[in-house]
């Protein structure tokens, strides 16, 4: 049993991993097509048919790169950095219900690493450690750019962090539970957490949403590395694989979040037919989509816009959210 | 006078109304509510949106692909030949060589068994070409003119051209497809029309 236990959890790392690792070389794929598309170019076309091995020669001209460790850096924090994002946002992914369970050979498959009981608290916080990178990254790189980086890190990240914190204190008082297993499974009896109270759950969600944003760090607060402003902030001293790493990092947490989303708000897998499967999975896609679109279409706020944004505007709309809650809920 | 010291061409001229900053607490809160339920954030959205469902691409895929030039585009540059006899215009006199501020034409000349006067080595070095059409313009024939080639990448700073390589073939003036160039030193369009006959006498 136990080592039945141990095999199945090794599978199933692996290949989260490699999925989505491999995702997130596809996913710059779609980024680079869909803003083409949206700005009316073609996107690649040369690599491949449609540019569909683009992500392949990005692959192999990261990992061939010559690894440039410049000087006056501080070589072990720079080092560890990227790993620091990359390692995080995979852990992350450990509590994330991916599918709902199905069978293969009479054999009970759940989708899901460790279905443990404080999952989105665990799942947020793994998040939030994988700011570390672009800080430490950033401090450690000797350079301006990469300092001014990680001090807009760290304002962003204690920004965002209250409202993600807050927003879903109300949805979590609904199910009474952190596991998104349980969200899931509340979901399925109560109908969707947007819909539910009265429009507090609406509003719960519209927060998480534009603190995902941040957490992501996408265009709307795209201000760690904003190319226009400060080159590409924390990685601007990287080169061949570490940068890889950072990129793979932000990839990925895209993708976590887009799984998270729908999961904690919108009903999740369902009641776990191939229906459900297939729509979560069409969820996901949307939340993918909406981070390129929004890319594509909107503006980036200044680092103290978005502080005044989170404190000002959306902390206090969380906590009145979570108090009309309570007030309901009693 | 008013009229003639109004530079501007149409006077439909008109300020923009913008209102001012607002400067108390109120006023801001109400310019924020405002602004967050206008909806131009999803205004920016449809706009993107249109755009990749129109899928009207203006990508040219260039090496595959490319752009019509203009026919004044000053690019590598010609030899053309008269239409009646075929024969190379250029008679020889050496402006285009005098006037090139770069210094990068070099001509030879020799006398031919008529007594004619003949181009005997030509070449341009169009490392240091800038393109400037002076010698197209100067040209008293109408013999070297700029051409629309311009992919003349080499692997060399120094990248010559040289009189043969300039010349129309014969085969595309038995075609009738030499093409006169429309910029620098070209004939203005009715030309004819203007010419007048020297008088006899002053
Ligand atoms: S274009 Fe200008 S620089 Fe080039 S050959 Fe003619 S006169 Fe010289
Ligand atoms: S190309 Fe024109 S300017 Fe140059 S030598 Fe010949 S006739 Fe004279």
């Amino acid at each position: 049993m136990e080592v039945a236990y141990l095999i199945e959890t090794i599978i199933k790392v692996v290949v989260v991993l490699t999925i989505f690792s491999a995702l997130a070389g596809i996913g710059t794929y779609f980024e680079r097509k869909i803003l083409a598309f949206m700005q009316r170019r073609l996107g690649p076309m040369n690599v491949g048919p449609y540019g569909l091995l683009q992500v392949a020669a990005d692959g192999i001209k990261l990992f061939t790169k010559e690894d440039i460790i410049p000087t006056n850096v501080v070589t072990n924090v720079f080092k560890i950095a990227p790993v620091i994002t990359a390692s995080t946002a995979f852990m992350a992914a450990a509590a994330i219900p991916f599918l709902p369970s199905f069978d293969i050979f009479g054999y009970t498959v759940n989708p899901i690493i460790a279905d443990i009981n404080v999952g989105i608290l665990y799942i947020l916080g793994i998040m939030g450690v994988g700011l570390y990178g672009p800080l430490l990254g950033g401090m450690a790189s000797a350079n301006k750019f990469s300092l001014l980086s990680a001090a807009r890190g760290a304002a962003v990240f204690i920004s965002y962090e209250v409202v993600t914190g807050l927003s879903i204190l109300a949805p979590i008082m609904m199910v009474g539970s952190l596991s998104l297993i349980d969200f899931n499974n509340y979901q399925i009896e109560n109908g969707w957490i947007v819909f539910n109270l009265y429009g507090v759950g609406f509003v719960a969600f519209i927060l998480f949403w534009i603190a995902a944003f941040a957490e992501t760090g996408r265009t709307p607060f795209h201000l760690i590395a904003n190319d226009h402003e400060i080159i590409d902030g924390f990685g601007t001293e990287y080169s061949g694989m570490r940068w890889g790493l950072f990129f793979i990092g932000e990839y990925a947490n895209m993708f976590f979040i887009s799984f998270v989303i729908p999961l904690l708000f919108l009903g999740g897998y369902g009641d776990g037919s191939l229906l459900g499967a297939l729509a979560l999975l069409g969820k996901v896609a949307f939340f993918f989509f909406f981070f390129l679109w929004t890319r594509a279409a909107w503006p980036d706020v200044r680092p103290d816009q978005l502080m005044w944004l989170c404190w000002k505007v959306l902390m206090p709309i969380a906590v009145v959210n979570i108090l009309i809650a309570a007030i309901i809920m009693i | 006078m008013e009229a003639f010291n109004d530079r501007n061409v149409s006077n439909g001229y008109y300020k923009l109304d913008i209102e001012d900053y607002p400067t108390t607490a109120w006023g801001k809160f109400k310019r924020v509510v405002r602004r967050t339920f206008r909806g131009e954030l999803f205004v920016g959205l449809w706009v993107v949106m249109r755009e990749m469902i129109k899928f009207d691409v203006h990508t040219v895929q260039y090496p595959l692909e490319k752009m019509p030039i203009g026919p004044r585009y000053r690019a590598v540059h010609e030899m053309k030949r008269l239409w009646e006899s075929e024969a190379e215009r250029c008679i020889g006199c050496g402006l285009c060589e005098k006037i090139c501020i770069s210094n990068c034409i070099q001509m030879d000349t020799k006398i031919d068994e008529n007594s004619r006067k003949e181009v005997s080595e030509y070449t341009i070095n169009l490392g240091r070409c800038i393109f400037c059409g002076y010698c197209a313009e100067v040209c008293p024939e109408l013999a070297i003119t700029h051409g629309g080639e311009y992919e003349n990448g080499s692997e060399q700073r120094e990248h010559y051209i040289d009189y043969a390589g300039m010349l129309t073939p014969l085969e595309m003036m038995t075609q009738g497809k030499q093409q006169e160039f429309e910029g620098f030193g070209a004939i203005t369009p009715h030309e004819d029309a203007g010419v007048k006959k020297t008088p006899l006498s002053y």
